[in-house]
């Protein structure tokens, strides 16, 4: 069973549709035990960094995926649940996040003449070859939409998306993993990427 | 960096894809759920449904057909159609919409964008402008109701404040083109892409492959939208799409 941290995330029912149409179950909950106790953990997120965190503070998750992490249940976080993983934001001030992988997430630069946020597709490219996502990801496709992006030391990156500066696509560090993008809107490429997680939850 | 998209439109009207012109002498064009996964297969990027059904029970019957496209297709869905409240905007997105757009409800009433920016974020928040021009003074008006009702509004000028309002995105219609298969409005979207600084989205006139080129290679625009050449099969997406890459056009 794959938990969805629920914590009035946004784009919560896209994800279980996605999961649910690979024929895999799970469950949308906060309950520390259930998520302790799944095979693997989904963080959702469209939205704020420092009202996600919030929310996570009050309903005592911030601990909860703390051990999760801890004990290897492989982690997944989905745009703003991505940018959660990292050490802190400077999204309005400066938040501290759930610091399971080093890094901040910061404003994409303005001063490039792109349009902000980067909505659209963009194609990943591969940057940490033995990673389980490479060859699913490799020269793919899939759909951005935000305006923070991760800024962290290459050992953590998979694979960058050209938009001006190499945004990372995905992101991970032993269990945890990230994407910047929604695998859940990104067509056979995100279901895939998906089904790929679900595989390493399997052990 | 970022990819060209070409957007299939879907008018629904009482839960199945319908097509005719300016609304009148509907054609049955299928069930929206197998067309919106074939349009997928094709390489879809995006995919706007319009809900186009008359009858009061409306809004219950499209929310389900959003719901079941949602749970069969993973890319991003715009709706519109009929959208006059955030409340409105809420049930939709909650039964899968990923964009919510707004045409005439919005030259309305302006504030419903930036009720739906604060709310949901400017991402979110399409709006779709219908453009004619005056017969009389040759100039380009935003018109409501499929073209038939003209407003006062110019539509440059509606574009640029519907983006300080909020919008995220343009979704505009060359009413003077759509039907003719003569191609894209190419001054329209040259004096569009000049005004705003929002992906704009082109639509109305597509008929050959090298319509979708020229739009491409000569405006600012990030998105083409056609709904007759796809639904009859006139063209692919494929075709459509393997055209732009021979020119350099860099699509998903």
């Amino acid at each position: 069973m794959i938990a969805i941290v629920d914590y009035d995330a946004g784009n919560t029912f896209n994800v279980q549709k996605a999961f649910a149409h690979l024929g895999v179950d799970t469950v949308l909950t906060a309950d520390p035990e259930v998520i302790l106790n799944s095979d693997g953990v989904v963080l959702p997120g469209v939205g704020a960094f420092k009202a996600a965190m919030d929310t996570l503070v009050e309903r005592k998750l911030v601990d909860v995926l703390k051990q999760v992490a801890e004990k290897n249940i492989p982690l997944l976080g989905i745009c703003l649940g991505m940018q959660l993983l990292f050490d802190s934001s400077t999204e309005y001030g400066l938040t501290e996040g759930l610091g399971l992988i080093p890094g901040t997430v910061e404003a994409l630069p303005a001063d490039l003449g792109l349009m902000i946020p980067h909505m659209g597709w963009n194609q990943n490219l591969v940057k940490n070859h033995s990673s389980i996502f490479a060859d699913v990801a490799d020269r793919e496709y899939t759909y951005f939409v935000h305006s923070y992006y991760a800024k962290c030391d290459d050992q953590y990156i998979t694979t960058t998306a050209d938009y001006g500066v190499d945004v990372p696509g995905i992101v991970e560090r032993d269990s945890v993993y990230g994407m910047q993008f929604h695998p859940e809107k990104s067509a056979h490429v995100g279901l895939n990427l998906l089904r790929t997680f679900v595989e390493r939850t399997k052990g | 960096m970022l990819a060209k998209r070409i957007i299939p439109c879907l008018d629904v009207d009482n839960g199945r894809v319908k097509k005719g012109v300016n609304f009148i002498n509907l054609v049955d064009v299928g069930d929206p759920v197998q067309i919106s996964a074939s349009y997928e297969e094709q390489g879809a990027d995006e995919l706007v449904f319009l809900d186009i059904t008359a009858t009061t029970e409306r809004r219950d019957t499209f929310k389900d057909v959003v719901m079941d496209i949602s749970k069969e297709v993973f890319m991003p869905l715009t709706v519109g159609g009929g959208i006059r409240t955030v409340e409105d905007m809420q049930h939709l997105l909650q039964a899968g919409a990923d964009k919510i757009s707004l045409n005439s409800a919005a030259l309305a009433n302006p504030e419903l964008i930036r009720e739906g920016a604060q709310k949901f974020g400017n991402q979110c928040i399409v709006v779709a402008i219908d453009v004619k021009t005056d017969p009389v003074t040759g100039r380009c008006y935003a018109y409501t109701h499929g073209g038939r009702k003209k407003t006062e509004r110019l539509a440059i000028e509606w574009a640029k404040e519907a983006v300080s309002l909020g919008a995220g995105e343009l979704l505009v219609t060359s009413m003077d083109k759509d039907g003719t298969k003569s191609g894209f409005d190419i001054d329209l979207y040259r004096e569009l892409g000049d005004a705003v600084d929002v992906p704009i989205i082109a639509s109305g006139g597509a008929g050959t492959l090298q319509h979708f080129v020229d739009v491409f290679e000569q405006t600012k625009v990030t998105g083409a939208l056609a709904a007759s050449i796809f639904h009859f099969g006139e063209m692919t997406i494929s075709d459509v799409k393997s055209e732009l890459r021979k020119h350099g056009i860099s699509v998903r």
